[in-house]
């Protein structure tokens, strides 16, 4: 039996699918059976973030009224046969879906993978609680802003409230030099803050923008930070200790923030 | 930082430190709502609790959360109808 993550943040563009499609990915890279869903009905993203836009014929709607088997709705991803996408509806009503119907798509497909990744929408309003729903654990990312930790934290909140305990963070687009200048809250301040356990950090990296204009997840990237970040994060899903090394502000920061990625400093 | 803040120091409080703070105040307001639900349980138990030391008023009793600018506080306001003796004799014989 596997295991349903919903990767969710409350605001928007912090990097939810970005993370569903390295994580995912990574976990492909590393042999397991996954499946991602796009919840996001009406603005469809993930598809184009994995390069699979021109494959799609049937979406998440499709399998949940039975306008196609559930096995017809799932993409296979280009680089990795252990991969496939549940497709968000793009032209359909957002309340096609229910979060009863949610749970027992999930219940289905976490029968025959090992993880299913659930790409959430932004806000709290029913595209939350579908994605929500099935899940067994729930991943929280932020960017190291006022307004999307504020957001965090009420996600944390109804993730408490909808019996989804212990959700771990995810703090992306981390900037070391501003984060070394005072300029930017850091690890531990975010941590302090939210009270969560961290599972990882992403730097900003040019190279995101570069593997989603190629459709190519940046885990695959061996010359990418962000990259390094989600091989990590990867691995720490599956129970591998990762060390995280903490950031301090002192003297040598540049090489810790490396060896915190994984890089030899 | 420009020339002029390096010879004079920085000014003030670096920008991390004011998303920090107006977090923390952000967060406070935010994670004071709290439900009726939750709110009545917690008066209830709070009740239970006093009624072991003195007779109150449990009609007249009221529990609000309170947030201003930068701090909540729980507020409540219970009328007590009664000291129940005993209270007294244990208080006593703990100070001697
Ligand atoms: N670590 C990063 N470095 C640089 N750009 C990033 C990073 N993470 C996300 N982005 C960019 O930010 C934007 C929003 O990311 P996305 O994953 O779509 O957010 P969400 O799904 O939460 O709305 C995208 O353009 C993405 O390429
Ligand atoms: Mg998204």
């Amino acid at each position: 039996m596997g295991e349903v993550i919903v990767i969710t943040s409350g605001k928007g563009g912090v990097g939810k699918t970005t993370t569903t499609a390295n994580i995912s990915t990574g976990l492909a890279s590393m042999g397991k059976k996954v499946v991602m869903i796009d919840t996001d009905i009406g603005l469809r993203n993930l598809d184009v973030v994995m390069g699979l836009e021109n494959r799609i014929v049937y979406d998440l709607v499709d399998a949940i009224q039975g306008n196609c088997r559930l096995k017809q709705a799932l993409i296979k991803d280009k680089r990795f046969e252990n991969l496939s996408l549940l497709p968000a509806a793009q032209t359909k009503d957002k309340t096609a879906v229910q979060p009863e119907q949610m749970k027992e798509l999930c219940q289905k497909l976490k029968e025959e993978f090992d993880y299913v990744i659930v790409d959430c929408p932004a806000g709290i309003e029913l595209g939350f609680k579908n994605a929500t729903a099935g899940a067994d654990k729930a991943i929280v990312v932020t960017t190291p802003e006022v307004s999307a930790v504020r957001d965090a934290d009420r996600i944390i909140g109804l993730l408490e409230a909808a019996e989804l305990r212990n959700p771990t963070l995810i703090v992306n687009r981390l900037r070391p030099s501003m984060v070394k200048k005072g300029d930017m809250m850091d690890i531990n301040d975010m941590i302090d803050i939210l009270a969560i356990e961290l599972l990882g950090v992403v730097p900003e990296d040019e190279l995101i923008v570069v593997s989603t204009n190629k459709g190519e997840p940046a885990v695959l990237d061996m010359h990418s930070w962000a990259g390094q970040a989600y091989r990590n994060i990867s691995k720490r899903i599956t129970g591998e200790e990762v060390p995280l090394i903490s950031l301090d502000a002192d003297s040598g920061l540049v090489s810790k923030i490396k060896k915190f990625f994984g890089f030899q400093a | 930082m420009d020339l002029f803040s390096k010879i004079m120091g920085r000014q003030g409080p670096s920008s991390k430190n004011i998303a920090k703070e107006r977090l923390r105040l952000v967060l406070v307001h935010d994670r004071a709502s709290i439900s009726p639900q939750i709110l009545d349980a917690l008066k209830e138990d709070m009740l239970n609790v006093i009624a072991n030391y003195m007779e109150i008023d449990r009609r007249g009793t009221e529990i609000t959360l309170n947030s201003d600018e930068d701090s909540v506080a729980l507020i409540a306001s219970i009328p007590v109808l009664k000291m129940n003796r005993s209270s007294q004799n244990s208080q006593r014989s703990a100070r001697y």
